[in-house]
C-alpha cells in the first residue's frame, strides 16, 4: 500500500545573507509519510533548525519546492500559510512558549478558537482530554508562568495536538529539559506515536531521542547524509 | 479544507478581544496611565472649550442679546433724485451738482403700523419692537449732559433684548406705569449724582424740556453705553417730541436665525423703501474675536491629545517588545500579521475609548465645577459665575478625537507587532 505523504521537501536551498552569504541548506529533499515518527539529528549548526523553519512554513525565504499534505505550499501568501500552521501542523519549541497571561486550559484552548470550527464548550472539553493524557488536568486553571519546565512543555504538546494535526512539529522538545521531565516527554512522544499514529517530525540532538523514533533524518553541513 | 472562515467573524474578534485584555491586564499600570493621559486631556479639553465658548456666548450675547437684528429707519441723507435729474431738458447730460445737503425728509417711519404687521407675520422673524431714539441734553446745574433717550415699548424691549436683565435696580415696568420717567444709565446717572425718585431735566434738540423722574438704573456693561444711553417709554418719547402715537423713528427686529439677517434686511427694505441695517454688517468684527478664541482652545485641546497619543504610543510599543514571545507564539500557531495587527490595535483603541468617556465624565463634572465659580464683575452685572457651555457638539469632537489619535497612536506599534518574525524570536534564545 502506498503510503500518503504528509510533508515532501523537494531541493531545499536556502542563504543567510548576514554576516556573509552563507549556504545552509543544500539539495533537501526528503519525504515524511503519514503515522511516521522522524527525528532529525545532526551537530549544531548543520542547519536542522533552519530545516525545521522552512517546513513549518514560518520561514519562506528559501529556493525549491515543499509539499504539505501533498499540496504545494511553496509561495502561498502569509495569510494562507497562517491559516496552514492552525490547522495542520502542531509546533513545540525548546523553550516553553505558552502565553504568560493565559490559563493553562486557555493556553491548549487558543489554536482551537483560532480555527474556530468548534464551540468554546467543546474546544473546552477538548482541551481537558488532552491535558489528561499528559496528567496536567489538575493545573487547567492555573497560570501558564506558575508550571515548571517540564510542565509547560506537556502543556504545549497538548496545545499542538488540540487542532488534531497532520504533524507535529518539534524544535529540541527535551533540550531545555532535566533528564527526568525530558525523559517523560520524550514517553509522550513515543505514546502518541504508538497510540495514536500521529505524524512527527522533531529535531534533536540527542541521541537517545532518536534512537526511539522510527527514522533518524542525518544533517551534516547542511546536506542529507542519511535517511 | 481551507475554506475562509469570515463566515464567523464575531467569534475572531471575540479571539482577539480575549487577547487583547489579557495582555492588557498583564501591564495594568501602564494601561492605566495611558487611558490616564487621554482622560486627562479630554477633560481639558471639554472643560476648555465649554468654558471658552461659555464666554465667547456671554460676549457674543452682550451685543447679540441688546442689539436688533435688523433695524429699520430712514436715514438723513441728500435725495438721490435732485430735480435736474427729472428735467426733461438735461436728461442727456452728465450732470455734477456739487454742495448737495440733506432733504428735510421725515426721521419717522411713514406707515409703521403696517409695516410691523407684515414684520410680525413673518416666519423668520422672532419679534418686532419699535423705538424712538431722541438726542437731548440733560441739564444738570448749569452743566448740558449730552445723552441719547430710546423711547421703547417696555414689554416687547424686554422680550426681545432682555432689557430687565441689565436694569440694575429699580423695576424696569416703572418705565411703563410711571407717567413721565425714566431708566437712567449708570454712567450718566454717576454723573448726575442722581438716585431713584429723583427728577431730571431734559431738553430735546427741538427746545422741548421735560422734568423726568428716575425709576431705575441701566447697565450694559459696555461703559461707553452706560454713559449715553437711558430708555423713556414709547409715549414719553412722543410727548417730548410732540408727536402723535403713530411717531417712531426705529422698527428693531429680532431674527431666529440671525445669519439671515443680511437677506431679510436687504429684502424689506426695498419693499418698504426705508434703510435697513443687519446685525452682521454692522458688529462683522465680534465674529472674528469668538472664532480666534475658539480656535486657541482647539489648538490647547488637541495638543493635549497629540501628547496623550504619545503616551499610547511609548505604552504600546514596550508591550511590544515585552510580549515578543507571545507574538511570536502566536504567529506559529496560525494567527496571521493581521490578527497581530488587530490585537494591539484593540488594544490603543480600548485605551482610546475607556479613557474618552472618563475624560467626557469629568470634562463635565469640571464644567459644572468651572459653572459655580463665582465670577461678578461690575462690567457684566447679570453674570454671577463663569459661564461654561455645555454643547454636545464638544463632546463627540472630543469623543471623536480621542478615538482617532489613539488609533493612529497605535498604528505604527501594531503595524511593527505584525511584522514581527516569529522564527527569529524562536531562535534567538
Amino acid at each position: 500500500m502506498q503510503k500518503k505523504k504528509i510533508i515532501e521537501a523537494k531541493k531545499i536551498n536556502k542563504f543567510f545573507y548576514s554576516p556573509e552569504k552563507t549556504h545552509v541548506l543544500k539539495d533537501v529533499s526528503f519525504v515524511v509519510n503519514k503515522g511516521e515518527f522522524v527525528s532529525v539529528m545532526g551537530k549544531s549548526g548543520c542547519g536542522k533548525s533552519t530545516l525545521l523553519y522552512v517546513l513549518s512554513t514560518m520561514d519562506t525565504d528559501y529556493e525549491g519546492q515543499l509539499y504539505l499534505d501533498d499540496l504545494l505550499v511553496t509561495g502561498a501568501s502569509s495569510n494562507h500559510l497562517s491559516r496552514i500552521r492552525n490547522e495542520k501542523i502542531g509546533f513545540v519549541f525548546q523553550f516553553h512558549y505558552l502565553i504568560n497571561e493565559f490559563s493553562v486550559l486557555e493556553n491548549v484552548m487558543v489554536p482551537g478558537l483560532k480555527l474556530n470550527k468548534k464551540s468554546r464548550e467543546e474546544l473546552e472539553h477538548i482541551a481537558m482530554e488532552k491535558l489528561k493524557i499528559f496528567d496536567m488536568e489538575d493545573h487547567a486553571f492555573k497560570k501558564a508562568n506558575q508550571l515548571s519546565g517540564g510542565q509547560k512543555q506537556r502543556v504545549s504538546i497538548a496545545r499542538s495536538l488540540i487542532n488534531e494535526p497532520l504533524i507535529i512539529m518539534g524544535d529540541e522538545p527535551t533540550g531545555n529539559l532535566d533528564k527526568k521531565n525530558s525523559d517523560l516527554v520524550f514517553n509522550i512522544f513515543k505514546e502518541l506515536a504508538r497510540e495514536f499514529h500521529q505524524t512527527m517530525l522533531i529535531v534533536t540532538h540527542d541521541q537517545d531521542f532518536a534512537n526511539g523514533t522510527d527514522r533518524t533524518i542525518e544533517m551534516e553541513d547542511g546536506r542529507i547524509i542519511s535517511q | 479544507m481551507l475554506q475562509p472562515n469570515s463566515e464567523n467573524h464575531d467569534m475572531r474578534f471575540a479571539l482577539i478581544a480575549e487577547i487583547a485584555k489579557a495582555l492588557m491586564l498583564a501591564r495594568f499600570r501602564q494601561t492605566m496611565v495611558a487611558a490616564i493621559g487621554v482622560t486627562f486631556s479630554i477633560t481639558m479639553f471639554i472643560a476648555l472649550l465649554g468654558f471658552m465658548n461659555g464666554l465667547n456666548d456671554l460676549l457674543d450675547g452682550l451685543i447679540l442679546n441688546r442689539t436688533p437684528h435688523i433695524r429699520f429707519y430712514n436715514d438723513i441723507k441728500p435725495n438721490e433724485d435732485q430735480p435736474i435729474n427729472i428735467s426733461d431738458e438735461f436728461r442727456d447730460f452728465f450732470n455734477i451738482i456739487r454742495s448737495v445737503k440733506p432733504s428735510v425728509s421725515r426721521v419717522s417711519i411713514y406707515n409703521n403700523g403696517e409695516i410691523i404687521r407684515t414684520l410680525d407675520g413673518d416666519e423668520r422673524i422672532l419679534g418686532v419692537a419699535p423705538k424712538i431714539a431722541i438726542q437731548v441734553f440733560f441739564n444738570v446745574g448749569n452743566v448740558d449732559l449730552p445723552g441719547v433717550l430710546n423711547g421703547v415699548e417696555v414689554e416687547a424691549e424686554d422680550k426681545l433684548f432682555a432689557f430687565s436683565d441689565y436694569v440694575v435696580e429699580g423695576s424696569f415696568m416703572d418705565l411703563k406705569y410711571t407717567a413721565n420717567s425714566i431708566i437712567l444709565g449708570k454712567g450718566a446717572a454717576d454723573k448726575m449724582m442722581a438716585e431713584i425718585g429723583d427728577f431730571v431735566q431734559a431738553t430735546t434738540a427741538q427746545g422741548n424740556r421735560l422734568q423726568l423722574k428716575v425709576v431705575g438704573f441701566y447697565q450694559s456693561g459696555l461703559g461707553e453705553l452706560d454713559n449715553l444711553q437711558s430708555y423713556v417709554s414709547i409715549g414719553t418719547a412722543q410727548r417730548m417730541l410732540g408727536e402723535t402715537s403713530s411717531y417712531i423713528t426705529d422698527i428693531q427686529v429680532k431674527m431666529h436665525d440671525y445669519a439671515l439677517s443680511p437677506a431679510v434686511a436687504r429684502e424689506y427694505s426695498s419693499i418698504f423703501g426705508i434703510d435697513a441695517d443687519d446685525i452682521q454688517t454692522i458688529n462683522a468684527q465680534f465674529e472674528t474675536g469668538s472664532q480666534i478664541r475658539s480656535l486657541i482652545s482647539y489648538v490647547v485641546g488637541i495638543t493635549l491629545l497629540i501628547v496623550s497619543g504619545f503616551g499610547i504610543y511609548n505604552i504600546l510599543n514596550m508591550m511590544i517588545y515585552e510580549k515578543m514571545d507571545t507574538i511570536a507564539i502566536l504567529k506559529a500557531i496560525g494567527f496571521s500579521g493581521t490578527d497581530v495587527k488587530t490585537v494591539f490595535t484593540t488594544i490603543a483603541i480600548s485605551i482610546g475609548l475607556a479613557g474618552g468617556l472618563m475624560g467626557l465624565f469629568f470634562g463635565f463634572v469640571a464644567s459644572l465645577g468651572i459653572e459655580r465659580i463665582p465670577f461678578e464683575t461690575e462690567a457684566l452685572p447679570t453674570i454671577k459665575t463663569y459661564p461654561v457651555n455645555f454643547d454636545p457638539k464638544y463632546y463627540i469632537i472630543g469623543g471623536v478625537f480621542s478615538l482617532v489619535t489613539t488609533y493612529l497612536a497605535g498604528y505604527f506599534p501594531s503595524r511593527k507587532a505584525s511584522k514581527v518574525d516569529p522564527v527569529e524570536i524562536i531562535r534567538g534564545k
